[in-house]
């Protein structure tokens, strides 16, 4: 065996050219450059080696396939012409691959994604190991791009044009059964079999055993959809439609991605190429690829993030935890412990507590069975890690309680005293508390240095983000160990300082306000929520109210405007509606109607009678409800930064996309700023100020950076 | 064996069970291995066990899943435990706990393991009901068939009577004789009274109630949230009755023995629902991971007898064995701990005791001695908790044990009958 390149190993065995990708110095291959480069040399001497009939292609990496193109090139990328020229070097080598005289089966095990995929498709067979590791995605749109070396052209070819837009508009992944069934891959093998299979195959296909282009059998609805051209404009044209109502003209890579399949299916096959190769470099060259890249490179950069600065203690090892209250967070808490085959003692009060919340465990877990993520027997091995119990029988194990018993600071210092008394020094208490400040749960504590805030968001299991909560007690191997724990659930996390509200609810609480401020000048519900979902954000402001209920974001109001003052005074609106006693869809009462069954409807026109702005609707345009309701959060999130509430603007940044939903196209609050400029952002804050005086005063750190140009984030080369 | 050697005897850290539920109740739904899981999860939870020490578990089962015999493998398998440990099944019948407990003992003696899980499950809600052998015969053939011919043909075969399923017994497969036959055999071999009989099923019923209110009981208990929905929460044994008394004993018609019978389903324990299990480590390694052990096994015996002769009384020859083998007699004996198959045998193994007929058969010239009433099933047994015969060993020994430490007392003995003319003792010790 020789190294070809530094990326790539040749042999030839029996006539077949097994082709080792083992990128050096990287847990994963990627393309780049000089991975191309040396395919190009290495496809060169198959084609003059007589010797050789047949190649395959497999990857040198422990479970990991290709991840796809270098996304460090990406950043250095001057405009869609560079972009674009990339795109068609993609082209070259995957047509290269594809029309080899010896043909190419691909040996896959593990992740097979973007330019991987691509790689895959172009070959004239795909063997795969039925894994669990092995899947296959398309995460291009998610970076706002569009697969750019081939892969809206032979996508739809090999798996029919419904299955491919699917695979492409969602960035789903595939996991190895199913792209067997779709036909993605060939034929699924047991790991220690797949370089030999895919040897053999590779024989028959230069022996002619194997066909090279096979057909493979298609349903009726297929045949009328994905076979001829009247069924294949309707299914575009539905697919344009679902885009433009769920990402309502804010992700143009959707929309980009269905035009480059589309061109799969008109012209010669070099059209489609060159068509998907323009709109990849206009894809590139947006601010929404600059803005998701970020994002990318910024959660990225947290996994790798300990939570503390310079030599970080390593985390304790945490197999078992104890989770104190069973109610809806704890439940939650429970089961995505238990998918990680954490055992946790599940503890309440009362055995029909304890029941309620094992049955909500159950329904979580349950929900992944349903959805076949889980085998039945998986589901039933993580539902018996949770074992319910009334007394503190078992903590005398663990090394870390979570307590999310209710938000009560006498409640909170009882269970603590209760189960310090139990735990072993070590061991670390994590409040999921929102509205009480960890210095304030932990002054009882006989261990301060080892209580720590893990904030959650409701649903644990959905929602993607945990804000760890530091006091300056807090010793570094609690913070670190709270930190990996939270990664081991799957969440991102991001440290923050003490402080009321935390990170998340603080900039949420001047968003929300000035969402009901607008409602009391009389500007109609709907606008208000359909101004900020154009601007981006998953849900309206006053849907979420809803959703949040209004009670909970009452309480949190208060404690905010008590911590801060005026500027976080909620509206009279959110006065109104709980004086009304409506508390929100939970009791189908809330700014929106809700059916018996809790389903939403429309704006709930009652609510009017008796909200400030009475019957008459004002009419304030949409830029302005946007700025209004966007900048107070920006603000309070750059003053959370002045104040080392979070460390650093990609926490922040990261903190606000996943928490909250602040739209990931924009980056966050900071990349807002800085893809604005500091200054235009003070001047709108200003102007806004003098009309609504005491809530828009720029933050100093605003100021000072309009003064000076300054910015958030490097201008050029790799954001964080 | 060296089971009371220094340092390396074999000490009973901890027992849990589920609680005792009437077949056909609230734990109907829990299948055995789901009760064993449980038992196990809690007692390693309740014993702070640092599961990778872990280097065996042994389960007792008598009418095993057809779909996974290897009870103890499935309640290992479990995630809490590692893979690594050893795991298998062993069958007793009503002794099958007692069994994976000596099991687990012997592989700690030897010096095989330090650290060990053994009890036992049962399910009698759920008893396999079988196909019939002729309806057996045509699936396998069926499955055999190359051609659909041959597949017809196979059915074809297929009679009326072939479509009655078969229902397993509490029967002995060699004479024929259920359990309760032979406890009403042995009730007019040994010519106990039905008043007597009642009497001692009383008594078990008002120790266990005593208990079960005390919390002495209760405290081996793991509750069980009752699935699916897990809105009510089991936490004590569902067949204890406080209120019962003589009269309402006297009442039921005997079972087996309509005209002159005296077995009845008051003075038999009922069939139940449970699991149960003890952590046993060595003395040395029990000490050094800071466990105060409640007991240490002091020796053990099992005998046998014809089953066609007194099916239950082999615990009279198990009994002389064990307490030779401790070097100790009846009188040292703090608690008695004699399992409750029926009243009838508790009473026939109690006369046995005091009969030198039954001490030579077992090889000795003095019999064991009478039992001191006061000492013997003082928190119940197996007829008012009940009898899922491949846990009541476990359950019985943690009560054991429990109890002698609330004593603070020093050596306690245990007997078992079990079908198939089997018989076991075990003598244990606090210090």
């Amino acid at each position: 065996m020789s190294p070809v390149t530094r990326a790539l190993r040749l042999s030839i065995e029996e006539g077949v050219a097994v082709i080792t990708f083992d990128l050096p110095n990287e847990p994963v291959n990627k393309f780049s450059e000089s991975v191309i480069a040396g395919f190009d040399t290495i496809l060169g001497e198959l084609e003059r080696n007589p010797a050789v009939q047949a190649a395959v292609l497999i990857s040198g990496k422990p479970d990991a396939f290709i991840a796809g193109a270098d996304i460090d090139a990406f950043l250095e990328f001057k405009g869609a012409p560079d972009a674009e020229a990339a795109s068609a070097m993609g082209h070259r080598m995957m047509l290269r691959l594809e029309r080899s005289r010896a043909p190419v089966v691909a040996a896959i095990h593990g992740g097979c994604l973007g330019g991987g995929l691509e790689a895959a498709l172009a070959c004239a067979y795909r063997v795969a190991t039925d894994h669990p590791k092995t899947v296959f995605t398309f995460p291009e749109t998610q970076l706002g791009l569009i697969p750019g070396a081939g892969g809206t052209q032979r996508l739809p070819r090999t798996i029919g044009l419904r299955a491919a837009l699917d695979v492409i508009l969602t960035a789903k992944n595939v996991r190895a059964r199913k792209a067997r069934q779709m036909g993605l891959v060939d034929e699924l093998v047991h790991p220690s079999i797949l370089r030999d299979v895919a040897m053999r195959r590779a024989k028959e296909l230069a022996s002619g055993a194997l066909p090279r282009a096979r057909r493979r059998p298609r349903g009726v609805l297929a045949l009328l959809l994905d076979g001829n051209p009247a069924g294949r404009a309707l299914v575009l044209a539905q697919a344009r439609a679902m885009t433009r109502r769920k990402a309502r003209g804010n992700y143009p890579a959707l929309d980009a991605a269905i035009a480059a399949v589309r061109a799969a299916y008109r012209g010669p096959r070099e059209r489609g190429y060159a068509e998907e190769a323009r709109l990849f470099g206009q894809m590139a060259s947006t601010a929404v690829s600059r803005e998701l890249i970020f994002l990318f490179y910024a959660t990225t950069s947290l996994k790798k993030d300990a939570g503390v600065a310079g030599d970080a203690p390593a985390p304790l090892d945490v197999k078992r935890i104890g989770v104190l209250g069973t109610g809806f967070m704890g439940a939650g808490i429970a089961a995505v412990a238990a998918m990680q085959d954490v055992s946790v003692r599940f503890k309440d009060t009362t055995h029909a507590q304890v029941g309620r919340g094992l049955s909500a465990v159950r329904d979580v877990l349950k929900d992944r069975l349903a959805k076949r993520q889980v085998t039945r027997q998986q589901f039933e091995d993580q539902l018996s890690l949770v074992s319910g119990t009334i007394g503190y029988a078992g903590f005398g194990g663990v090394p870390l309680v979570i307590e999310a018993v209710f938000e009560d600071l006498a409640v909170k210092h009882q269970v603590l005293a209760e189960v310090e008394a139990v735990l072993p020094p070590h061991a670390i208490v994590a409040t999921n508390t929102s509205t009480i400040p960890i210095a304030k749960v932990a002054e009882r504590s006989r261990r301060p240095e080892r209580v720590i805030g893990m904030h959650f968001f409701s649903p644990v299991h959905r929602m993607p983000l945990l804000e760890v909560i530091v006091t300056p007690q807090t010793a570094p191997d609690v913070i670190t160990t709270a930190v990996a724990f939270g990664r081991k659930l799957g969440k991102t996390v991001i440290i923050v300082h003490d402080s009321p509200g935390f990170f998340v609810n603080r900039i949420l609480a001047p968003y929300l306000n000035e969402a009901g401020r607008l409602l009391d000048e009389g500007v109609a519900i709907e606008e208000v929520d359909g101004a900020m979902l154009d601007f981006g954000f998953p849900v309206g402001p006053i849907t979420l109210l809803d959703e949040v209920g209004l009670d909970i974001a009452g309480k949190s109001g208060a404690i905010m405007a008590a911590a801060f003052g005026d500027r976080l005074r909620p509206s009279d609106s959110m006065g109104r509606m709980l004086a009304a006693g409506r508390f929100g869809r939970k009791g189908k009462l809330g700014f929106y109607r809700y059916d018996q069954r809790g389903k939403k409807g429309g704006v709930d026109q009652t609510v009017y009678e008796f909200l400030p702005g009475g019957r008459r609707r004002v009419r304030v345009p949409k830029d302005e409800i946007q700025r209004r309701c966007a900048l107070a959060m920006v603000n309070e999130a750059v003053r959370c930064l002045e104040a080392g509430i979070v460390r650093q603007p990609r926490d922040g940044d990261v903190g606000a996309v996943f928490g909250i939903g602040f739209p990931p196209f924009r980056g966050g609050p900071f990349r807002h700023v800085d893809a604005s400029g500091a200054a235009a952002i003070v001047q709108q804050l200003q102007r806004l100020d003098a009309a609504y005086p005491g809530r828009f005063t720029p933050c100093a750190r605003l100021v000072q950076m309009a003064k000076e140009d300054g910015r958030f984030y490097p201008q050029k080369g790799k954001p964080v | 064996m060296a089971l009371s050697e220094s340092g390396r005897r074999v000490a009973i850290v901890a027992g849990v069970r589920t609680p005792f539920a009437r077949a056909g109740t609230t734990l109907r739904g829990v299948s055995a291995i789901e009760l064993g899981k449980i038992a196990v999860r809690e007692l390693v939870h309740r014993t702070n066990l640092d599961v990778d020490a872990l280097d065996l578990l042994v389960f007792g089962t008598v009418i095993p899943s057809v779909l996974a015999p290897n009870i103890a493998r499935e309640v290992a398998l479990m995630p809490l435990l590692p893979k690594r440990a050893q795991a298998w099944s062993v069958s007793r019948a009503c002794a099958s706990a007692n069994q994976a407990i000596t099991d687990a003992a012997d592989q700690i003696a030897l010096g095989h393991a330090t650290i060990a899980i053994a009890g036992g499950a049962e399910s009698l809600s759920a008893v396999p009901i079988l196909h019939s052998r002729g309806f057996s015969d045509v699936l396998v053939a069926a499955a055999k068939a190359k051609t659909l011919g041959q597949r017809l043909g196979a059915f074809a075969r297929l009679r009326p009577r072939d479509f009655i399923p078969v229902t397993p017994a509490i029967a002995e497969p060699t004479t024929g004789e259920t359990m309760g036959q032979s406890a009403e055999k042995m009730a007019k071999l040994n010519q106990i009274p039905r008043r007597e009989q009642d009497a001692l099923a009383l008594q078990s019923h008002l120790n266990a109630a005593a208990g079960t209110r005390d919390g002495r009981l209760t405290a081996e208990i793991a509750p069980v949230y009752v699935p699916p929905s897990y809105d009510q929460a089991m936490t004590e044994d569902n067949g204890i009755r406080s209120d019962t008394n003589l009269e309402a004993l006297a009442a039921l018609r005997p079972v087996f023995d309509r005209r002159y019978g005296s077995v009845t389903a008051g003075n038999a324990s009922p069939l139940t629902d449970g699991g149960a299990a003890v952590l046993l480590m060595r003395e040395d390694r029990a000490a050094a991971l800071g466990y105060q052990p409640l007991a240490f096994i002091r020796s053990y015996a099992y005998a046998a007898l014809d089953p066609g002769e007194q099916l239950l009384q082999a615990p009279v020859l198990a009994a002389p064995v064990a307490l030779q083998r401790a070097g100790l007699t009846l009188k040292d004996m703090d608690l008695v701990e004699m399992h409750e198959a029926f009243a009838a045998q508790v009473l026939s193994n109690l006369r046995g005791f005091e009969s030198v007929h039954w001490a030579e058969r077992a090889g000795f010239r003095e019999p064991v001695g009478a039992v001191d009433r006061a000492r013997l099933n003082v928190l119940g047994g197996s007829i008012a908790i009940g009898h899922p015969f491949g846990a009541t060993g476990a359950r019985r020994s943690t009560t054991l044990v429990n109890e002698l430490a609330r004593r603070g007392a020093q050596f306690g003995l245990m007997t078992v009958c079990a079908a198939g003319g089997l018989g076991f003792a075990m003598v244990v010790e606090r210090r």
